[in-house]
């Protein structure tokens, strides 16, 4: 049962929310607002004059085969960097609540990288992986592998996913150990004597119960790689090569601020919205059913 | 089923912390051994030696003849009662009974059979459908239980199961682990600090003070004859009266010459229950007679504990039937015949004499 606070001033509570709805407003619900109103509007190229076109803009979007292709690239991009992060945060989360001697200075190692800003995250990708100055480019093309994520549609996309994948990986990693702390020992113990071994033990008891930690970081790494990936990828390929890297989010920079279309941009960034949100209704929807409070 | 046996284990933690020093005894196939001792005297770390939850430093454990000290938990086919019970959260009540014998690949319509059989001794039938978090403290308790028996182990270690339970529950859960324990006829070991409980389960009682064991035997004769004055005090509520006394002092309070009690003196002990308030000031024959000033009365209805304070100042408890007792401020004489006295060395740790 929630208490219900009662006021018996009608303007206090108002007060009180104010600033929040403040914040919201100022930064989410105006600029959203004037996101949809721009997404109806036509600008010639000098911004002398400006139409209202009604869905024009849309039209235009869902008409273009390239439109699509960067939908694909940012859905493949989000999956990958949301698995690769989740399953090496979790990895090492397994790993460092190991009673080790230096747990410490392990744990505290592996949290640096969130602390990296995403732009420089990237440029420190792309020393390694550079096709003429990378030191780890060097050893792969060594080892007799192909590699140029300058003209290599894939090898681009291999090289993003990394950067952004890596950089997430700190942040799965501190809740995973949070959350692996938070299982009684007792629990995993009753079922080592109940004969299960560590790696059905994992499965079958650990796992289970960290599954809210895992949704929950789930949610959080899609949005991440839709949204906070911008940097990495404007540091290292902007979108390139013929645009293999192309997120939604990069478009909506790459089209409004390059490009100039502001109407079309807006429009992308309508639908951007609506595409996180739909996610992640389905995500509640339909994975929460199968997550253990 | 198997017996438990130990020989000369020892724990010792990372910092020189000696938890366990050098502990043997053995627990036959089919007893109820209770571990009993303060918080902190190594119990519950032997406990989860015997397990395999904890690394042995140095002596042999071994159960059914085996020596089990680099076998895994899952390999030792014991069973463990946890303090707080550790029931799988997400799994409901018939699968956290499955769990173990899924592990071990029982045949599923085998499984079936041997959850429902352990559920219908733990009357816990309705509930196979629950998930832990909708069971009352005893309900969780059963379920528990269920998981240890439906293995059918070589032992089950018990560690404090119910001191989360409330005092009600407590007595009645612990009637009914004695009841299920002698059906089974499994070796146990059972972890608590709670004399009473002790007393009560044991075939087999070994009592633990730091990290050692001051006193094997059945309770009766533990209680009836403890080795050291750590043991005396321990065992039997309210504790033994403790008296530290010279030969001539023993002489003025203890009539006869034959108690014995050497020339650099002892201590001598008398449980509440066995001293009497004399009323007429007569002594009985080769007992003592301790002249008090009552400091309180405690009147719990079916018996009243006087406490009182000898002259040279050592405080005393005398038990006394019904609810007849003096008033605080009273002079009384309390007064226990010469077969009822235990004497122990100086320094407590040695039984002298009977």
């Amino acid at each position: 049962m929630h208490k219900r606070a009662v006021f018996n001033n009608r303007i206090l509570p108002f007060a009180l929310l104010a600033p929040q709805i403040l914040v919201v407003v100022v930064f989410f619900y105006w600029p959203a607002g004037q996101a949809v109103w721009q997404s109806f509007l036509l600008q010639d190229a000098f911004g002398l004059a400006t139409d209202f076109v009604w869905f024009e803009n849309y039209a235009y979007l869902f008409a273009d085969p390239a439109y699509y292709d960067t939908i694909w690239n940012t859905l493949i991009f989000s999956a990958l960097v949301a698995v690769i992060s989740l399953s090496s945060a979790l990895l090492l989360a397994v790993m460092a609540d190991k009673p080790l001697r230096a747990a410490g200075v392990y744990r505290t190692l592996l949290i640096w990288p969130y602390a990296v800003a995403p732009a420089v995250a990237g440029v420190l990708w792309i020393f390694m992986l550079h096709p003429s100055l990378g030191m780890v480019a060097r050893g792969i093309k060594a080892l007799g592998f192909s590699w140029n994520p300058l003209l290599d549609g894939t090898d681009a996309m291999t090289m993003v996913v990394l950067a952004a994948a890596w950089k997430q990986i700190s942040y799965n990693f501190l809740f995973f150990l949070a959350g692996l702390a938070a299982i009684p020992r007792s629990i995993v113990e009753a079922a080592a004597i109940d004969g299960a071994r560590p790696t059905r033990r994992f499965w079958t008891i650990v796992f289970p119960l960290l599954t809210p930690t895992a949704f929950f970081l789930l949610v959080v790494n899609i949005v991440y790689a839709f949204f906070d990936t911008f940097g990495v990828i404007d540091a290292m390929t902007q979108g390139g090569p013929a645009k293999a890297t192309e997120t939604l989010v990069y478009k909506v920079y790459a089209d409004g601020r390059l490009g100039g279309d502001l109407g079309g941009s807006a429009a992308q960034s309508v639908i951007l919205m609506m595409i996180v949100i739909a996610l992640t209704s389905i995500q509640f929807r339909y994975i929460e059913r199968r997550v253990n409070y | 089923m198997a017996g438990v046996k130990l020989e000369e284990v020892r724990k010792v933690y990372a910092g020189n912390v000696e938890a366990v020093k050098g502990v043997s005894f053995e627990v036959p196939d089919g007893h109820f051994c209770v571990l009993v001792g303060p918080s902190g005297c190594g119990k519950s770390t032997l406990l989860r030696m015997i397990a395999g939850l904890e690394t042995t430093t140095s002596g042999v454990i071994s159960i059914g003849g085996e020596v089990v000290n680099h076998v895994e938990p899952s390999e030792r086919d014991i069973a463990m009662v946890f303090q707080n019970y550790a029931l799988y959260p997400h799994m409901n009540v018939y699968n956290n009974l499955a769990y173990g014998l899924r592990n071990r690949r029982t045949p599923k319509p085998e499984i079936d059979q041997r959850v429902r059989e352990a559920a219908r001794i733990l009357e816990i039938e309705p509930l196979l459908a629950r998930k832990p978090r909708e069971l009352s403290g005893g309900q969780r308790q059963r379920v528990a239980m269920g998981r240890a028996i439906v293995r059918k182990p070589k032992a089950f270690l018990f560690d404090e199961p119910l001191s989360n339970l409330d005092a009600k529950l407590r007595v009645s859960m612990r009637v009914e682990i004695k009841k299920l324990q002698r059906s089974l006829g499994t070796t146990s070991i059972y972890v608590t600090h709670d004399q009473l409980e002790a007393m009560t389960l044991a075939d087999m009682l070994v009592v633990m003070n730091v990290g050692r064991v001051e006193q094997i035997g059945p309770p009766l004769e533990i209680y009836e004859r403890p080795a050291t004055t750590f043991v005396a005090a321990f065992i039997g509520a309210p504790p033994m009266n403790l008296l530290r006394m010279k030969a001539q002092e023993a002489a003025a309070l203890i009539d006869g010459a034959a108690i014995g009690i050497p020339e650099d003196g002892a201590i001598v002990g008398v449980r509440p229950e066995d001293l009497s308030l004399s009323t007429d000031g007569s002594q009985p024959a080769g007992g003592i007679t301790l002249g008090l000033i009552v400091n309180a009365v405690e009147r719990v209805g079916p018996e009243t504990f006087v406490y009182g304070s000898v002259e040279r100042g050592d405080d005393i408890i005398v038990r006394v039937p019904g609810q007849d007792a003096p008033g605080a401020g009273e002079r009384v004489v309390a007064v226990a015949r010469r077969e009822k006295l235990h004497r122990f060395s100086t320094d407590g740790s040695r039984r002298l004499g009977d």
